[in-house]
């Protein structure tokens, strides 16, 4: 099987690749947007902290 | 909980508190990450490339290796919070209620990767992208259900009184779910019925049983990390001005 056979998917490839797409966008999202959430929210805690200290 | 032995309420009362269980997390988190990528890949590899095209549907069949895992576990998510809910009226215990509000984005996001990915294979297939029948509308339902946790615990400013409503919600709501699960027996649907949950004799093959079987695994493991990171986040949010965040704070810097 060659690799455009493979990404064109019985013809099906408009239908196969975004549903793979889709999934991994939101899985990716759901993961990735609480940790970086929780690092700007740590930030800024240790800089209200800093400043409570002086 | 007089009735629970008490090295085993005295496991779950220290695991349950904060501090420890964001150690815990951080602990577990990168085993869980190896064993999801394992997972995924080998279903994946089975999935797209070891399976062989189905005989009726071709190659569009492969959305099912993401379609079925996601809506089984919109469905199992629904319920675990229900059960989360539940703990958290009956025992005040603050970690059921980090975990039922961190559980819910998870959710909202495999019901709507059900709902696309079944309206991307529906096309092809049916020759429509939706139809108003009884599988449909009750997964949409399930959608709504989760926004409405997640609004709801967003509306409500004193966040013990907004875990009580949104831990009522999810009880209420959880009716919805055998709903779904028997409407394709209970209503004529144009969605097909179940092809696997029918353990004596599933109509469908091992070969690609097998990658729908690691894929679901693979999306249960995923399940667990993410919602370890939303209630590292959670637990921050809430206990922000506790001493065990602030050493954590001083650990950091």
């Amino acid at each position: 099987m060659s690799f455009e056979q493979f990404l064109n998917m019985g013809g099906y490839g408009w239908y196969v690749w975004p549903s793979y797409a889709l999934t991994a966008l939101v899985l990716l999202i759901n993961c990735l947007s609480p940790m970086l959430q929780r690092k700007q929210l740590l930030r800024q805690l240790a800089l209200k902290q800093k400043r409570g200290q002086r | 909980m007089s009735w629970i032995p008490t090295p085993i309420s005295r496991f779950f009362h220290r695991t349950s508190s904060p501090p420890h269980f964001y150690a815990l997390a951080d602990r577990w988190l990168p085993w869980l990450t190896a064993l999801f990528l394992l997972l995924l890949g080998a279903g994946l590899y089975g999935g797209l490339y070891l399976a062989p095209a189905d005989y009726q549907q071709g190659d569009s069949y492969r959305i099912i290796y993401v379609h079925v895992p996601a809506a089984w576990m919109s469905l199992f998510i629904y319920v675990l919070m229900a059960v989360m809910g539940a703990i958290a009226l009956v025992w005040r215990m603050k970690l059921a209620e980090v975990m039922l509000i961190s559980s819910a984005p998870i959710g909202a996001g495999f019901t709507f990767i059900a709902l696309v990915t079944g309206s991307l294979w529906g096309k092809p297939m049916w020759g429509t992208w939706w139809v108003w029948d009884a599988r449909l509308t009750s997964e949409l339902i399930l959608l709504f259900l989760y926004l409405g946790v997640i609004s709801l615990y967003g509306a409500i400013e004193d966040k013990k009184a907004a875990a009580k409503a949104v831990s009522i919600l999810a009880l209420v709501g959880v009716v919805n779910i055998p709903i779904i699960h028997y409407s394709v027996e209970w209503w004529n649907t144009l969605h097909q019925g179940p092809t696997v949950t029918k353990i004596d004799k599933p109509s469908i093959h091992v070969s690609m049983l097998v990658p729908l079987l690691l894929m679901a695994l693979a999306f249960k493991v995923y399940y667990l990390i993410a919602v370890l990171q939303a209630a590292k986040l959670e637990l921050v949010r809430r206990e922000a001005s506790s001493q065990w965040v602030k050493n954590l704070l001083e650990t950091k810097s």
